[in-house]
Formats: C-alpha cells, structure tokens, sequence
C-alpha cells in the first residue's frame, strides 16, 4: 500500500478470524492478490470485544460490518463509514479523506475543505469574512470530479 | 511495532484496554454494556485495544496506542475467505 505509506498511515485491519485462519488466507490467497502478501498487521478479534467498543460488531451475525475509522495522530476518531458486508469500500475515497484531514490539521483548521474537495482543488478559510460568501468562492459543480 | 508472542492451543483473541476491561467478567455488567452498544463519536478518542494480529509471517501484540503519532486507517471486515 505505497499510497498508505506516503501520506504516512498505518493500516490495521480485524475480524473475528483467528490469527492462524489470517495466515492461512494470507498464505494461500491475498498472496496471490498482493506481491509478498499483505503488509500490515492483520488482527483478531474472535468474540468481538473490540467491534463492539467501536459499535460495529453484528452480534446476531457474529460477525464485524464493514467499518472504516480514520484516527489521527493524537489518537482521534477524525471519521467513519460502515458498510454492510455485501459491499465493499472505495480505497481512493478514504486516501482523499485523510489528505483532507491532514491538511485541515497541518493548517491547524485555518483551512476546510469544502465539498468535492480532492488535493489540488479549493480550500476555504473560515472566518468572518467568509459569512454569507461561500457562494461566491465555491460552486455546485466543484461537488464533482 | 507489537511483540511476538508464544503460541498455546486456544485462539488467542483481542479486547478493549482501560474502562471497560474489569467490568467485562462480571455477567451482569457484561449484559449492559453489550445493551449499551453504540457507535462513538467523531472528534472523540478512539477506544483503546490490544489484540493479536498476524504480521508478515509472526504472530505478534498489536496496540492501538502503540500508533500515536500516527495517522492509522482501521478497517474491519466480515471474514476471512469472503467475498468482498
């Protein structure tokens, strides 16, 4: 994941798969998928005490959704989305949400990044002088690529 | 990165750290906090864990505090050798 690691994150991934069953599917699939298998930690979590504390453990299913939390360096929860199983995640979609937020954080909230918003494009400076302006510095097509 | 551990023949598994770790033997209070499952907050700290995790051919401890200073993306999934 050279895009992970170049905005400097670190990917954990859990399910409640033990540990030995993460090898075997490592070994004998995502090797196949991923040249030298997957590269970051690959967690247990049988039982789901930790799905649980993050409020996305099926109980009836027993089993983890699809949730995707973005915690930045100070240990926060910056942002969210949980999906249920059938569908997968859009990888681009949550590098662009961590550019954004480290941006806003590298600006120390000087800056937001409005709507649509992807690195190279507009930011907006909150502040009184924005009130009531946003029109004129954002328009409804910059919601898409 | 966490340390590896020594294998036994149970499926070593993960669990909160802090708050919630005493009162989870006690069938009681294990009763209410499963009630109380809820999704948290954004701008709050992420919930604190350790778990066991396979990594590149170990078996090791993960922390989740172990990765502050860290920009850290955690995905949960359904299972292993599923679909999606």
């Amino acid at each position: 994941m050279p895009e992970f690691e170049k905005l400097g994150v670190q990917i954990l991934s859990m399910s409640i798969d033990s540990v030995f069953v993460h090898k075997m599917w490592d070994d004998h699939e995502l090797s196949k998928m991923v040249d030298g298998g997957i590269p970051f930690p690959m967690m247990s979590d049988v039982g789901g005490k930790v799905g649980t504390a993050y409020g996305i453990y099926d109980e009836q299913a027993g089993v983890e959704t699809r949730g995707r939390f973005i915690i930045d360096p100070d240990g926060v929860v910056q942002g969210y989305e949980v999906l249920t199983p059938p569908v997968g995640r859009n990888v681009s979609e949550a590098i662009r949400q961590v550019q954004a937020f480290q941006l806003v954080r590298e600006t120390k909230g000087g800056e937001a990044t409005p709507s649509g918003w992807r690195p190279g494009k507009k930011t907006l400076k909150p502040g009184p002088d924005l009130v009531g302006k946003v029109w004129e510095e954002w328009k409804t097509d910059m919601a898409f690529d | 990165m966490g340390e590896e551990f020594e294998l036994h023949c149970a499926r070593p598994t993960g669990g909160p750290v802090g708050a919630n770790e005493e009162s989870q033997s006690d069938e009681t209070s294990e009763k209410t906090s499963r009630e109380e499952m809820k999704m948290i907050m954004v701008g709050q700290k992420a919930p604190d864990f350790a778990a066991p995790a396979y990594h590149k051919g170990k078996f090791v401890n993960v922390k989740l505090s172990d990765y502050l200073g860290k920009w850290v993306l955690l995905c949960f999934y359904p299972g292993d050798f599923t679909f999606v």
